[in-house]
């Protein structure tokens, strides 16, 4: 969990450096070796983290628009991972999705720029692990600005009158794009609507990565074992802006510098030398291992080639 | 000599039977929609399948487009075989999302790596007053746009073997079946609507028109109702010495661009006719693929016949006059041919 955690926040620092490439003097979205825009999700870590140490291979997660911490938790071939984020040929979907649009089969990952548009698929990940008499489970993870969209609301009726193997994974950063969750959410945390469909909801506070760690063990312990869907809500924070470029006009940015005190990572880091007897070393090994396998893949993006232009014609249909 | 009587079926009943078919052969074809199961459909298309296999294969969903439909993406994702039923064709506003961002752009961002086996099928037309939100037909929306096959039948035989193709199709396709050629109980019978349909599984290729009436005059291209009503017109014609041909498009994407080509080479005249809205719809893609293409074969210009760019209206005498009838047909082919 530790190194998910690490290995993801070492990938996005890195990418707000890459991704200011050519972008400066003067910001323009399209320049520099990554395009487009970037959501980045530094700060967290826990959500992901917390909940995808306990899935295997076989279960499904689908993610939003702010995808790499779960990625790299569900364990995302990195190379292709960003070598896509690049737009080269060598990335997951041939240069053909870009940062919002990762899709890697061999690990059962996908995600999407539509808000809440990944649960109804997450669901239908769960209904044919039930039909097909497995017991995977699947994890939809959203921001808390979905869960007021009708696919949240649907999806989760279905799920809990079909007894399905989901678990969504509100993520409450306090923002939906600049509005607060105050003036766009009706009830205080989104867990308690799991009493609408008559199922379990959890709420983990202070984007704690222990607690997250054990309130998602028992969810998924619960899809496993055919007890049904559950709803986890964690309060967790974006040290940066909803895109790499806002302005933030909408939030006192002194708020960050007392969250980044407060780091999920270094909190996990003291708890696991001082209460759990990991050695510094031990922690430093699986530092500079994530680093290093960060910066392969940082490397292997650079050096990939892009596609043919002639390329965005294939793979409309399949033959 | 043949004395056997054939056995003959209504267009659901050919479409149920394409989907019994299938889901015997492949465990992993399911079923599901908005009153699928015990109703088996509300035109008929999922008749008698609850009852071979039961209600974990053929799912009575709730109101909840953007939930089964979405469901059937992440199922087919995993690889399932789902075949979902969007009621009408009028109510992909509350779903759309699913369908035209997800379903259809997921294979290709995905750079083919994920594949969506999966068939959408929906009802269209109009012609039985139901009014603007339940008639509509929306072959050029669904058309429009990138990474669905959609096809649209005329006749049982084709519904039932462009349904068996469709579902084993590795990409998303959209079966539009027309309300009118069902056979339904509770419609005007339409000769139509019932043919001799084999028994055993058949395909019928999703990329290919197919020439209904052989002529030498004219060609007109219709899909569904239009085609049925082409013919009617073509065999007035006929009495008077005008002999058309007649073009049932059946799939609206991939379009079959060469059966309409070597067509018009033959009869040098072109006439499309659409239950659809005329503006940037399948009338204006077929005129263009002919202007582009042999536009020197012609020897007058291109007709189209179409929805006038109004929503279908309830009125009978209002919703006859905005939906193309063999009539109108008739009369336009006639001074087509008559001009050039």
């Amino acid at each position: 969990m530790y190194e998910h955690m690490v290995k993801s926040r070492y990938y996005e620092d890195q990418m707000v450096e890459v991704y200011t490439e050519g972008k400066t003097p003067v910001f323009n979205i399209g320049a520099g070796p990554v395009p487009g825009e970037m959501h980045l999700s530094t700060g967290q870590e826990p959500a992901a983290a917390g909940i995808c140490v306990h899935l295997t291979k076989d279960d499904t997660v689908t993610a939003p628009h702010r995808p790499h911490h779960h990625a790299i938790a569900k364990g995302v071939d990195l190379k292709k991972m960003t070598a896509e984020i690049f737009g080269k040929e060598t990335g997951l979907g041939k240069g053909k999705g870009g940062h919002m649009h990762l899709f890697d089969p061999d690990a059962k990952f996908s995600c999407g720029g539509i808000v809440a548009a990944g649960i109804p698929h997450a669901a239908g990940a769960a209904l044919a692990s039930k039909m097909q008499g497995r017991d995977w489970v699947a994890v939809a993870f959203i921001g808390e600005g979905a869960a007021n969209a009708g696919a949240f609301h649907e999806s989760l009726n279905l799920a809990a009158l079909w007894n399905l193997p989901l678990i969504v994974v509100v993520e409450d950063n306090s923002y939906g794009i600049s509005v607060p969750k105050a003036s766009s959410t009706a009830v205080a945390s989104n867990d308690l609507r799991a009493a609408a469909y008559g199922i379990a909801g959890a709420y983990v506070k202070d984007n704690d990565p222990i607690a997250m760690y054990r309130a998602s063990e028992e969810a998924v312990a619960r899809a496993r074992s055919g007890q049904g869907p559950t709803i986890i809500e964690i309060e967790t924070h974006r040290y940066l802006g909803h895109f790499q470029g806002d302005p933030e006009l909408y939030r006192d940015k002194a708020e960050v510098p007392g969250l980044r005190q407060l780091d999920p990572i270094l909190k996990l880091r003291k708890m696991l030398v001082e209460a759990e007897g990991v050695t510094e070393k031990e922690i430093e090994k699986i530092e500079k291992q994530a680093k290093q396998e960060v910066d392969e893949a940082y490397q292997f993006a650079r050096d990939s080639s892009y596609p043919e232009p002639e390329s965005a014609l294939k793979d409309v249909f399949t033959s | 000599m043949e004395t056997a009587k054939k056995r003959i079926l209504t267009g659901n009943k050919a479409m149920a039977e394409a989907i019994a078919l299938e889901m015997e052969r492949d465990p992993n074809v399911f079923v599901l929609g908005e009153d699928i199961g015990n109703y088996g459909g509300i035109f008929g298309s999922t008749q008698g399948l609850i009852e071979k296999y039961g209600s974990q294969r053929v799912l009575d969903t709730p109101i909840s487009e953007t939930a089964f439909i979405g469901a059937a993406i992440g199922a087919a994702a995993e690889g399932m075989r789902p075949i979902a039923e969007l009621m009408f064709v009028d109510f992909f506003g509350v779903c759309m999302d699913q369908i035209y961002n997800h379903m259809a752009k997921i294979p290709y961002m995905s750079g083919g790596n994920v594949r969506l086996p999966m068939v959408l099928m929906t009802a269209v037309g109009g012609g039985y007053n139901d009014a603007a939100q339940h008639s509509q037909t929306l072959y050029a929306t669904f058309g429009h746009m990138p990474g669905m096959k959609v096809v649209a039948p005329s006749t049982p035989y084709d519904l039932k073997g462009m349904m068996i193709s469709a579902i084993r199709d590795d990409n998303p396709v959209l079966f539009m079946f027309h309300k009118s050629l069902q056979g339904l109980g509770w419609m005007e019978q339409l000769e139509a609507s019932a043919e001799h349909v084999p028994e055993e599984a058949y395909t019928v290729p999703l990329d290919k028109a197919k020439i209904v009436r052989e002529g030498t005059d004219v060609t007109i291209v219709g899909v569904q109702m239009m085609t049925h009503y082409a013919v009617e017109a073509a065999e007035r014609l006929a009495k008077e010495g005008i002999e058309a041909e007649v073009i049932d498009l059946r799939s609206i994407a991939p379009i079959d661009k060469d059966t309409i080509i070597q067509s018009v080479k033959k009869t040098h005249r072109l006439f499309v006719v659409d239950e659809d809205y005329k503006s940037y719809g399948m009338t204006a893609e077929v005129t263009a693929i002919v202007a582009e293409e042999v536009f020197y074969d012609l020897e007058a210009p291109p007709r189209r016949l179409a929805n006038p760019d109004v929503p279908v209206p309830y009125s009978r005498p209002l919703e006859d006059f905005v939906i193309p009838s063999a009539e109108k047909i008739y009369e336009q082919v006639k001074e087509l041919v008559n001009e050039g």
